[in-house]
This record gives structure tokens, C-alpha cells and sequence, in this order.
């Protein structure tokens, strides 16, 4: 990369490549320059590449997603590095030196032809990150059912997956756990699996940095109150976004974990650690009114006779079209609103039973469900803090990024050359991350102009 | 003859679930010209478009079909494949047997399996008279007018100016600032809105690359992406310079005219007319205001001197009331959507009036509380116990005066019972609506709006700043009600779209549109008013039609009234039309 | 003008003396109501519908009914305007379901009758202006609380022909008639409706809201245009005092009665014995 005669580098540095860090690099990779976009999942996409479908239209997120995901992986002008965390960063505006480490896929990713030989041989199921570490029931030859992962040791993250290279999971695989099996060494036609595979260390030099780190949710093993992760049939909201899904572990059927039934009657838990000061979570999630309502949706339209709880405080439906969308969940597809918040979930026989109360009569509510899906609040993504210390860019105390001015710099740092894009800063649906992603490339093309331009203006 | 492969996905199972894909392999490898057929799980993914290239590459191909969702999807991810490849993208085609067969006809594999190779069928027949063609270039004016002079406005212009173009700043009030310019204190810090904007302000009206023009509305555009011209009147212009050395008299409007290559429309909200809530007395008792009246009020420069005056006696108010959602959620009388900042601004009056007025009673009817944002939730639950702001869940259903008082009736849904609140002050949280000319400026910029009068956005999750005329971007609350944070964002968002844009050496234009047959055209005229894109005018003297090829977009209603079949569509010919149908019949 | 006049059951019976003042005050300034030569229960209660087709079917055959017998039918019912009034609007916008109801009263209706309230055509097809120059009596010093209750307001895009939440034009006749109408911001309350019925102690409270607020605006009676709110604000002041210590009674009048002593008319048969408020001592203190 050639740089401005001033010394500047016009390369920018990305980190994550969710919907808006993605937006952001092609954005900027449209204007002519290079970017770096680093990501530690195997593939790109985010979050929204596990969602089944979008509110408020319903658009399978997949299906938009994949012209994004295709157009950033053959970018000319985007150098891609998946499975990857930075380790360091130093320098300032115009001239930063950033340090990635390339995690061991145990592939060669440059030989493998994503034939998923591999992972059809691989013999060890096992609860991938990707589907939320779910467990879904399963007939054993044997006779009896047992719940079992819904990956496998060596795997690519979806079909559609960009780059669409498997790694292993060295936790799980027979190989690196007992020193036998090597079943994908033995069937990859092309010779790509490696168990010796080391780290790779990468440098760059970069003049603009956007965080585009995103968020995670509150792990159900701290909500207590809701059976603490220890219920098959509890989930998070991402795994019923996984069930819900037509590339989901279930084809989109919809199966509770549990022993594979079709699932009645359906408990939505909204505000699960978020509102709630006491478990450190005073804030609010922003987004899970909107998906609650869509996945009661959708889920009605695949079990026509089911019955969906929401149980909520607020209903948050402030946004184009949001109204409406959650009016029609509850005329036309008989969401029942549940106003009051659940005091406690536990197992009973086969139900799962839901203690709350509805606060506009006054009278206490309990549902025996037969799946309960909570909203746990929105985290920051794991490594913001160390990324944050790195650089010298504020977080808050819940450890979202802290921008310039709330009102007038929201996708500005205090750390000049440093912006901001999508839920890292805070929660937020899918338009406003792009819209941030965008905006943060903006910010980045002004900045770069001024050290004089594209020296690869992207005229075709 | 023809090298045709033909490529299916099975989109998972969104194809493959309902048809036959085997089948359908066996059939359309029969079809004429057809090379190969193959089939993958997601066509569109990278070992499927790598299937693709190896196949162009090992069987010579020189046009592909991909048996796929709708082209608008994946077409053009699968034009670029090919020109990878070394294709021809124009020799590329999307047979949709997603949204056109399996969707449509879930329960019925075999009808769906048939409709598949029959749509196949008919794209191979076009595809057989498809020509290779290649884009036009056209010239990219570098220069951006930006609507609307409110912190939307300010911010994109901001952005684009610090990138080195030219920006036109067009507002049609007096001055800068526009919405926010009327607020007092801001959420979440109470900063004077006039202190932050003023930077703003200060920066746009002194950069090198912004020209402001305020009193100013645009009353004409014309031209394209890249190459609009925009016709500018500005009602009373600035005082002159030293001298009148323009000769303008002040009053008389002035004309501009720009050349331009991209806008940003960032026009705004207006407010619901609190007089259309007749439920709530709004517009009848002089202690019913709304929102922005509030703020004026909180304004050390406004005509209480920041000092919370009841409008009939001027007398401090004792007790406020506050109706959220006053004409918003209402599909019954008024309007259906959120307006989304209301919950926020709301709670903020609230502790401003409390903090004015210690021993006042502040309450608030809320339907929902829409706190939504970093550090929203936690800025109302100050209201309530810092402030003792009383939050009353229910729609306040009526406001009267009685006796020299006004009284808000409503109904706290958490005990079931009616509530009668003697205010001195009600503060309407009125419905953010579309401006009244938004319609006006939309038809001229030939962009479109929603029901309700705002932008519509090109998609609403993924092409949230760009409208659906290229080159026309949206910024703030004239797409839909929305935060200072928000618009700030969006707005730096339109102009990176713009900034995008500019970067381009010039621009690209699709061949597939209409051309004319000179030696057919018979003059007759027909198809200049049949055109909806002002694509087509009469040669001067050689009396035929002729297509401006930056306007056209291919729609082909030129191809309908010609009487003579001279007006064509690129590779959707009379013939590929005939073709395609005597395929399928 | 000759218009079709839909009495209702109410006007022929409890409404009697409300129906006798309508037709001589509406005669004596040249609207001629002419009651349709065969007519049945309008159906009543619109918002109770549960089965549509069923319920359609009485309003639809008065509507049929008023389409043999001229272009407008007018009522001085309320709930029958309404009824009627949104059917009409039904049946002209929902073709299919007004096929149905076509197959099933057997006639064929379009929705070709255009349905109004009698306040409606004295404002706009006779004028206030000419009611006030046939005043032989004008109700000087008498200060009227103008009560509209919902059925002609509500819902405002089906029935309204005021100002839903102002609602003016009772006010304005009192004022042609030489009356003092009151504001007061209790016009268009609810009076209880049916809950009269079930639940009278509501009713009550709702009424005692309403009158409370006129008599602080200085009104001395209550006009009305509702039969059912005439008789809840009437019926339900019987037993206020014993919950509202030291409320003074109000009487409660048709717009009619008032129209017709106004235009000095023979008002004999109004039906007065009929009020549970006696009115006579407020008209007699008048000299009306």
C-alpha cells in the first residue's frame, strides 16, 4: 500500500465484520482505498447471519445478508482476515501499527476446496457457538434419547459462509483430546488438514481504525430465576432464532430441544438482566421487543394452533413500521402481551412452568409451557475491555465504547483517527448499524481526503 | 451456436424442499445449446460461484443461466462471476425458480418441479439471442446540494465539504439549526441546544466548500445521478456586499442554478397540529401547548427568558401534565406509528421543569415507556425517583377547562381506575409528522414516500440512507422520527454514500435500455410521453425519437406504443419475447 | 322539503312527546317529515354486532324501505342515525358482503340512500337563521347546557357532522331559538349508555360528572338530542342528592320541546308529564 507523500497511511483497520463493520468496509473499500477487516469468527456476517428472519418485513436474513457477505469476500480492495484477534495496536492517527494474530484453523484454508468431506466424517457431535451450544434430542441406535450437539469437532459456520473454510475445535476433537481418529485428514481430497498448524502473526500499517465490535448476550447460566442454562427447553432468543431458522440445526421446523415435540404453547421473557440495576444492567436492550414479537410470529405461522406468550414491560416498538409490525403479531397472529415480568421458570414433569404476574389486572400468571425463549440483555462483546486498554478509547462501566459527544459525535472516540459503528457502542437493530457502519465511513473518507485522496480511485 | 450451462441452486431448502432438483437436471440438460446442468446447495456462495467458474473455464461457456431466487437478489452477484470468468455479464440470466415456484407452490412438488424447467426453458430460449453488451460511461459532476439546514443538513454537508468537494446548503428558513435550533436543554446532559449547534453552525457557514443559501428552496431538478441540475430561488437574499454589486434589490427572489452530482434530502419533521386533537382541548385553552412550545419556554432567549410561565396568567404552573403520545399510536383518529422521541424529551421537560420548579408536582401519562437508547432507561428512572416525576400508565383521554381550570381525565391501567388531574400546564407531546411540502420536494426529486409523507428508504434494514433514485440520499427525520444521535449518524452515513460516489472516476450506466432504430422510427412521437423517466425526445431536425441513455432505465413502455417495433429494449427484444413464449406454450 | 322520516320505536313510544315536538317544530319552518309507509326496528346498538349478516339485515330493510320512498331519510333518534347511518356506509363500501345481504333480505340495495339526522337538516337544508325569523317566543334568560352524547359524534369518519370533540350545533339552535347556551367541557361525555341497566350506580356517577359540570357553568336546564341520554340524565338525578349532598336538580329537555315553545307552538302533547325532573317550574318562571 502506497502511501500519501505526508507519510499518512490511507489503509483503515476494521474490527469486526458483523452488519456494520462489514457496511463500513465496503463503503470504504468502494471509495478506492484498502482496508483491513479482521474478524475472530471463522466467517463474516455477525450476529445477523444466525437470525432466521428480520422485522419488520420479514426478510430472511440470510437472503440479504449473502449478497454482503459474497461482495466483502471478493472485495479487491478488502483483505480479509477471519479467525483472527488483534493482539496489539499502537501509533496514532495516520499511522498506526496493528498486530493480528491468525488463530490455528488446523486447515489449510489456501488447499481447501469447502468440499465438507470432513465434516460429513467427523464422528463428534458437539454444541457449536453458532447454534448457541444447543443440544437437540436425539433417537440413539440404542433405543434411547440423548441430547446432542448440533455441530461437528471440524466446521464451517453456515452452507453460505464467507470464507466458507472449516477449522477445528480442539476442545472436542477426538484427535487433539485422546491422539487418534484423524477421519478428516483421512478423507480431504486435496490434503488441507493440518494439526500441526501454528498461529500467524500479521502486521499492518493503517491510518484510521473503526471499531465495529458488536455485542453478545448475557449468559443464561447467571439468570438464576430463569433455570440458570440448566433447562434444555429454556433458550436464549438466539437459539430460537437458530430453531427458527430454514438453515438451523431443525430445517426451520420447529422441535423444542427437550425431546424433539413440537412446542404448544411458547413463553417469551423479555427484559431478562436488562432494566434491572440490581444484576448490573440498568440499561435497556433496545431490540428484543421487535424480535420476541417476530419470532411469536413466526413461530405461529410454522404451529398454527400454538399459543405465544410475550411477557414485557414496555413494548418498544419505536422505529419505521415497528408499531404496526407488533400490532399485527397481536390481531393477526393472536400474540398474547403478557404486561408484568416473570418472577421464576422451573421444570415440571415434561412443562416448563412461568410464574408471573399480569400487571394490569393485578393477578398473578402461570404458564405451563412448553418452551421458554428469554431475552437476556445485550453485553459488549468479549475483548472490547482489552481492545479498549490497547488503544486508549473509553468504554463505560458496562463496557460499551464511549463516544465523543453522545449527541453531535456519536461515532467519534476522544482518540482522533478512532470511530465507532454498531451495537459496541450500545444496543441496536440492524438499520442503525448499518446506518452507523456507513456513517463511520464517512467520518473515515473526510479524513482521508484530506491526506490527499485514493491513490486507487475505484473508476472502473 | 451457443455454450449455455445452466446452474441450480437448491437455496437450502427454500428450492430443493419443494422441488425435484434431480429431475429438474434431467430435463433442462435436453434443452438446446445447454452444455452442462449442475446443481449446489447455495449457488451464491463461494465454493458455488467457484463451481461456476470452473464450469465457464472447462466447457467453454459463453452465457450461464442460474436457476436462483429473484434476480433483483443475486443477479448482479452472479453478472460479476461471470465477468470473472471471462463472460460476458449480459450473457448472464436468473431463471427465479425461488419466489416464482417453490414459494408459491409449497404443497406441490410435482406442478412447482414442472414450473421450474418450463421457466428454464424459457430463459434458455432468450438467453440464445441475449448480445454481449458493455456499460456506458458518463460524466460525474463533484459537487452535492444538501436540503434541509437542520444538524442533518449541517453534518452531511460537514462531512462531504471536509472530503474536498463543493456543497450547495439549501434552507428554506432564515437561518442554521433548524429543529434542534429550537430546543432548550438536550437529553441526556441538558446541554443548551444553541451552545452545541452554534459550533456547527459557525463551521458550515464559514467552510471554504459550503455555500449557504438560506431562504432558499429548491423549486426544480432535472438530469440524473452524477448529473443533476438543480434550480435554486432564494426569496430574500443576504444584505449585498459592500455595494449592490449584483444589483439585487432585497425582496425579489434570486435564481440559481447548479450543476449537481449527488443530494442529501434532510428536510426534516414538522409537529402534529395540536389544534387537529380536539380530545385535548389543543388550540382552545392557552394552557394546552406542545412540545416545542415547552422547550421555547425553557430558552433563556426565548419569550420568558427560560423562566416556565403558564401562557394564560403567567403565572408559575404547579402542576404540569405531560400527554405522551398525543396523536402518535393511533390508527383510529390519527397516526399509527411511534414517534420515538417523545418518552425521551418528555422525561427531560420533566426534570427541567422539576428542577425550576422544586415544589411542583410534574406527571406524565405514557402508554409505554420508550427508553431505548445508551443511557436512556437510566435518564427516565431519574425522572421518577431523582425528580418525582409521577409516570401514570394510560392514555390520557381528555382535556378540558372547568372552572378556570384544566383538567386531564385518563385512566392508570395498573389500578384499573380513573384519573383526574387539575393542571395548570399541559404539555402535548404531539405526533412527529412528515413536513407539509414534503410531498412537493419528493415529486420533484422523484423520490417516494410512505403514507404517512416520509422518504421511503431503498431497503429498510440494509439500504437505510439511500432512496431508490440513485444518487438521492436521506438523512434525519424526514425518512422517519428519529434522535439527535441517530440523524447525526445518518447523516454522516449519506454522505459517505456521497463521498462513495464522488470517488468514482465517472459513471457507469447499464446497457440493458431502450435504443430507437433510426431507419424504422417514423417520428410519430408516441413514445416521449409514455416515457416515466423524461428518457426520450424528438431529434431535432432528423424527426425520430432518441433515448437519453443516462435517464432511460429499461422499463419498456417505449417498446409498447410503437406502433413500428423501433423502440427496443437491449436483450429483451420483440423477438426474445416471442421466443421465450414459444418456448413456454 | 319534503324528506322520509324514520321515527324509531323509542320516538313511538317512551319518545313520544319527543316525536310530536319534532314533527310540529320541523313542520312549522317548511321540513315536512313524511314516516315511511312500512318500517321496522333499526337494529339498534351497531357496535354489538356480532354476526354482520344477521344484524345487517334490520337496518338494511329500513334503508330499503327509504330508497322506495325518496332519496334522504332523516331520524330524530340518535342510536337509529347511527344504526342506519353506518350501515348505509357498510353496504356502500363492502360489495361482497353486500351481495350477501342482498341474497338474504332478497332486494337489491346499494346504498343509494343518503341517511340524516334531524339536527343535521334543520342546520344545514333549513338554517338557523331561518328558525330564528319564525321565533314568536323567543327562551330569553334561559341558560342551556347543549348535551350531545356519542351517537351522532362517534366514530367522527362514519357519523359526524360536528366537531366531534367541540361539537356546536345544538348550541347554535339554542342560540337561533334566543337561548343562552353554556360551554362546558362535558358535552360529548359518555351519559352511561346501557349501563343504566346493569350497573345504574355508574350511570349515575357518570351523569352527576355531567350535570355538575353544567350547573358551574350556570345552566339552568339540559338540552338534548339523545332519547337514551335524556332519559339517564333525567332518571338517574332521582337518587343524586342522597350521594351528592346539596345537588340541585336539573331538568332535562328534547331540543324539540324547546324548538316548538320557542316557535309558539301547541306544545300540550310534548310529554311532559314524562320528565322525572318536573320542567314546568323552570317554564313557568320563564313565562314560557
Amino acid at each position: 500500500m502506497a502511501d500519501a507523500e505526508n507519510g499518512y497511511s490511507k489503509q483503515v483497520l476494521i474490527v469486526g465484520a458483523g452488519i456494520a463493520g462489514m457496511q463500513a468496509a465496503l463503503d470504504i473499500a468502494n471509495s478506492g482505498y484498502q482496508v483491513v477487516l479482521v474478524e475472530q469468527w471463522p466467517s463474516i456476517g455477525g450476529h445477523m447471519h444466525q437470525l432466521s428472519e428480520t422485522f419488520p418485513t420479514l426478510d430472511c436474513a440470510q437472503c440479504i445478508l449473502t449478497p454482503r457477505t459474497v461482495d466483502v469476500g471478493r472485495h479487491e480492495r478488502i483483505a480479509l482476515y477471519t479467525y483472527s484477534e488483534i493482539e496489539e495496536i499502537s501509533g496514532t492517527v495516520g499511522d498506526f501499527r496493528v498486530r493480528i494474530r491468525r488463530k490455528p484453523a488446523y486447515v489449510n484454508w489456501d488447499l481447501c476446496t469447502a468440499c465438507g468431506a470432513c465434516t460429513e466424517a467427523c464422528p463428534q457431535a458437539i454444541p457449536v457457538a453458532f447454534d448457541r451450544e444447543l443440544e437437540l434430542a436425539k433417537v440413539m441406535a440404542s433405543g434411547k434419547v440423548r441430547l446432542v450437539g448440533t455441530g461437528k469437532a471440524i466446521y464451517t459456520l453456515s452452507p453460505q459462509a464467507v470464507p466458507k473454510k472449516p477449522v477445528i475445535d480442539v476442545r472436542y476433537c477426538t484427535y487433539f483430546q485422546k491422539g487418534k481418529c484423524r477421519l478428516c485428514e483421512k478423507v480431504c481430497p486435496v490434503g488441507a488438514i493440518d494439526y500441526e498448524q501454528q498461529p500467524k502473526w500479521i502486521e499492518e500499517r493503517v491510518g484510521a481504525i473503526i471499531l465495529a465490535t458488536g455485542y453478545e448476550l448475557y449468559p443464561l447460566e447467571k439468570l438464576g430465576e430463569y433455570g440458570a442454562g440448566q433447562i434444555p427447553d429454556v433458550i436464549d432468543a438466539l437459539a430460537m432464532e437458530r430453531l427458527l431458522s430454514a438453515s438451523g440445526p431443525t430445517a426451520g421446523v420447529m422441535r423444542r430441544p427437550s425431546d424433539g415435540k413440537e412446542p404448544k404453547e411458547v413463553v417469551w421473557i423479555q427484559c431478562a438482566g436488562s432494566r434491572d440495576p440490581e444484576q448490573g444492567m440498568p440499561y435497556c436492550s433496545k431490540i428484543c421487543c421487535m424480535y420476541s414479537a417476530k419470532q411469536a410470529m413466526l413461530y405461529k405461522h410454522k404451529v398454527h394452533d400454538g399459543q405465544a406468550y410475550i411477557f414485557y414491560i414496555d413494548i418498544r416498538s419505536a422505529g419505521k413500521r415497528y408499531e404496526e409490525f407488533i400490532q399485527r403479531a397481536m390481531e393477526e397472529d393472536r400474540v398474547l402481551f403478557v404486561r408484568g415480568k416473570v418472577s421464576k421458570v422451573f421444570r415440571e414433569g415434561d412443562k416448563v412452568m412461568v410464574w408471573g404476574v399480569d400487571t394490569l389486572t393485578g393477578l398473578p400468571v402461570e404458564v405451563a409451557a412448553d418452551l421458554v425463549v428469554i431475552s437476556p440483555a445485550m453485553i459488549p462483546s468479549e475483548g472490547t475491555r482489552k481492545l479498549a486498554t490497547m488503544l486508549g478509547v473509553e468504554v463505560d462501566e458496562f463496557g460499551w465504547w464511549t463516544e465523543r459527544d453522545g449527541n453531535l459525535a456519536p461515532l467519534e472516540t476522544k482518540q482522533p483517527g478512532v470511530f465507532l459503528a454498531g451495537a459496541g457502542i450500545g444496543p441496536k437493530d440492524i438499520p442503525e448499524a448499518v446506518s452507523q457502519g456507513s456513517g463511520a465511513a464517512g467520518k473515515v473518507l473526510s479524513l482521508l481526503s484530506r491526506w490527499g485522496g485514493p491513490s486507487d480511485p475505484a473508476s472502473e | 451456436m451457443k455454450r449455455i450451462g445452466i446452474f441450480v441452486c437448491h437455496c437450502g431448502t427454500n428450492i430443493a424442499g419443494t422441488i425435484d432438483i434431480a429431475r429438474v437436471i434431467e430435463e433442462i440438460q435436453k434443452f438446446p445449446e445447454v452444455v452442462c446442468a449442475l446443481d449446489y446447495k447455495y449457488m451464491c456462495s463461494d465454493p458455488g460461484q467457484q463451481l461456476i467458474r470452473d464450469h465457464i473455464r472447462d466447457d467453454k461457456l459463453d452465457a450461464l443461466i442460474v436457476a436462483a431466487c429473484s434476480p433483483a437478489m443475486h443477479e448482479t452477484t452472479f453478472r460479476k462471476t461471470a465477468a470473472t470468468a471471462g463472460v460476458n455479464p449480459y450473457q448472464t440470466e436468473i431463471a427465479n425458480i425461488r419466489e416464482q415456484s417453490s414459494w408459491v407452490h409449497q404443497k406441490q412438488r410435482e406442478a412447482a418441479t414442472n414450473k421450474a424447467i418450463e421457466t428454464i426453458r424459457t430463459i434458455v430460449a432468450k438467453v440464445h439471442y441475449n448480445q454481449s453488451l458493455v456499460p456506458f460511461y458518463l460524466p460525474l459532476v463533484k459537487r452535492a446540494l444538501v436540503i434541509g439546514g437542520g444538524i442533518a443538513g449541517m453534518q452531511a454537508a460537514l462531512d462531504i465539504a471536509d472530503a474536498g468537494y463543493p456543497v450547495v446548503l439549501v434552507e428554506q428558513s432564515s437561518g442554521l439549526g433548524g429543529r434542534m435550533g429550537q430546543l432548550s436543554g438536550i437529553y441526556l446532559n441538558f446541554e443548551a441546544a444553541p451552545d452545541l449547534l452554534s459550533q456547527t453552525i459557525e463551521a458550515v457557514t464559514h467552510h471554504p466548500n459550503i455555500q449557504v443559501l438560506t431562504n432558499a428552496e429548491v423549486t426544480q431538478v432535472g438530469g440524473y445521478v452524477g448529473n443533476f441540475t438543480v434550480h435554486v430561488e432564494q426569496r430574500t437574499p443576504e444584505p449585498p456586499e459592500p455595494a449592490s454589486a449584483t444589483g439585487v434589490v432585497p425582496g425579489n427572489p434570486v435564481s440559481y442554478s447548479f450543476d449537481i452530482g449527488a443530494i442529501v434530502v434532510a428536510t426534516g419533521y414538522d409537529l402534529y397540529r395540536k389544534e387537529r386533537l380536539g380530545e385535548y382541548g389543543g388550540g382552545r385553552y392557552p394552557d394546552v401547548i406542545d412540545g416545542l412550545q415547552f422547550e421555547a419556554m425553557l430558552r433563556r432567549d426565548g419569550p420568558t427568558g427560560g423562566l416556565i410561565r403558564r401562557p394564560s396568567d403567567g403565572r408559575i404552573p404547579k402542576e404540569v401534565v405531560w400527554v405522551q403520545c398525543a396523536g402518535s399510536r393511533d390508527p383510529e383518529l390519527h397516526m399509527p406509528y411511534c414517534s420515538k422521541v417523545c418518552c425521551m424529551y418528555v422525561a427531560k421537560q420533566a426534570m427541567l421543569y422539576k428542577r425550576q420548579v422544586p415544589e411542583g408536582q410534574a406527571t406524565v401519562f405514557y402508554i409505554d415507556i420508550r427508553s431505548q437508547g445508551k443511557g436512556y432507561e437510566e435518564f427516565v428512572q431519574r425522572a421518577m425517583t431523582e425528580h418525582d416525576v409521577l409516570y401514570v400508565r394510560g392514555k390520557a383521554s381528555k382535556v378540558f377547562q372547568e372552572d378556570g381550570r384544566v383538567k386531564v381525565w385518563g385512566v392508570d391501567t395498573l389500578t384499573g381506575l380513573p384519573v383526574e388531574v387539575e393542571a395548570d400546564l399541559v404539555v402535548l407531546a404531539t405526533a412527529t409528522v412528515a413536513r407539509s411540502d414534503a410531498q412537493e420536494l419528493g415529486q420533484r426529486l422523484r423520490i417516494s414516500m410512505d403514507e404517512h409523507g416520509f422518504f421511503n428508504e431503498a431497503h429498510p434494514k440494509l439500504r437505510p440512507v439511500e432512496s431508490l433514485t440513485a444518487g438521492v440520499f436521506l438523512a434525519g427525520a424526514a425518512q422517519f422520527p428519529k434522535d439527535i444521535p441517530e440523524t447525526v449518524a445518518q447523516a454522516s452515513a449519506a454522505a459517505s454514500k456521497v463521498l462513495s460516489l464522488f470517488s468514482q472516476r465517472q459513471m457507469v450506466q447499464e446497457p440493458t435500455i431502450a435504443y430507437v432504430d433510426p431507419e424504422i422510427c417514423s417520428g410519430c412521437g408516441l413514445c416521449i410521453p409514455a416515457c416515466p423517466y423524461e428518457a426520450r425526445t424528438m431529434h431535432e431536425w432528423r424527426h425520430i425519437a432518441v433515448v437519453n441513455a443516462a435517464l432511460c432505465q429499461g422499463c419498456g413502455a417505449c417498446t409498447v406504443v410503437c406502433p413500428n417495433k423501433a423502440c427496443q429494449v437491449r436483450n429483451l427484444t420483440p423477438v426474445q419475447i416471442l421466443a421465450m413464449m414459444e418456448a413456454y406454450l | 322539503m319534503k324528506v322520509s322520516y324514520f321515527p324509531g320505536c323509542t320516538l313511538n313510544t317512551t319518545g313520544k312527546g319527543f316525536d310530536n315536538a319534532v314533527r310540529a317544530a320541523t313542520a312549522a319552518v317548511g321540513l315536512e317529515l313524511i314516516e315511511l309507509a312500512e318500517w321496522n326496528c333499526c337494529g339498534a346498538t351497531y357496535p354489538l354486532i356480532v354476526d354482520n349478516m344477521l344484524e345487517l339485515a334490520a337496518p338494511a330493510h329500513v334503508l330499503v324501505a327509504a330508497r322506495n320512498q325518496g332519496s334522504t331519510v332523516t331520524t330524530a333518534c340518535t342510536t337509529c342515525y347511527n344504526v342506519l347511518k353506518r350501515t348505509n356506509k357498510f353496504i356502500r363500501e363492502h360489495p361482497d358482503e353486500r351481495e350477501r345481504l342482498n341474497a338474504f333480505i332478497e332486494a337489491e340495495y346499494q346504498g343509494e340512500v343518503e341517511v340524516k339526522d334531524i339536527l343535521h337538516l334543520l342546520r344545514d337544508e333549513v338554517g338557523f337563521a331561518a328558525v330564528q325569523e319564525k321565533v314568536q317566543r323567543p327562551l330569553k334568560d334561559l341558560k342551556v347546557a347543549c348535551y350531545y352524547g356519542c351517537m351522532v359524534l362517534r366514530p367522527p369518519a362514519e357519523v359526524a357532522y360536528d366537531d366531534p370533540d367541540h361539537p356546536r350545533s345544538l348550541d347554535d339552535l339554542m342560540t337561533a331559538l334566543g337561548a343562552m347556551p353554556v360551554d362546558y367541557p362535558h358535552k360529548n361525555e359518555c351519559c352511561g349508555a346501557y349501563l343504566t341497566v346493569s350497573a345504574p350506580e355508574v350511570t349515575r356517577e357518570m351523569v352527576y360528572t355531567i350535570l355538575k359540570s353544567a350547573q358551574l357553568a350556570g345552566a339552568q336546564a339540559v338540552v338534548t338530542n339523545c332519547p337514551l341520554c335524556q332519559f339517564n340524565l333525567d332518571k338517574r338525578q332521582a337518587e343524586m342528592a342522597q350521594f351528592h349532598a346539596g345537588f340541585q336538580s336539573l331538568p332535562v329537555f328534547y331540543f324539540s320541546q324547546l324548538m316548538g315553545l320557542a316557535l309558539g307552538l301547541d306544545a300540550s302533547e310534548y310529554g311532559w308529564e314524562r320528565h322525572y325532573i318536573d320542567v314546568r317550574p323552570l317554564l313557568n318562571s320563564l313565562g314560557l
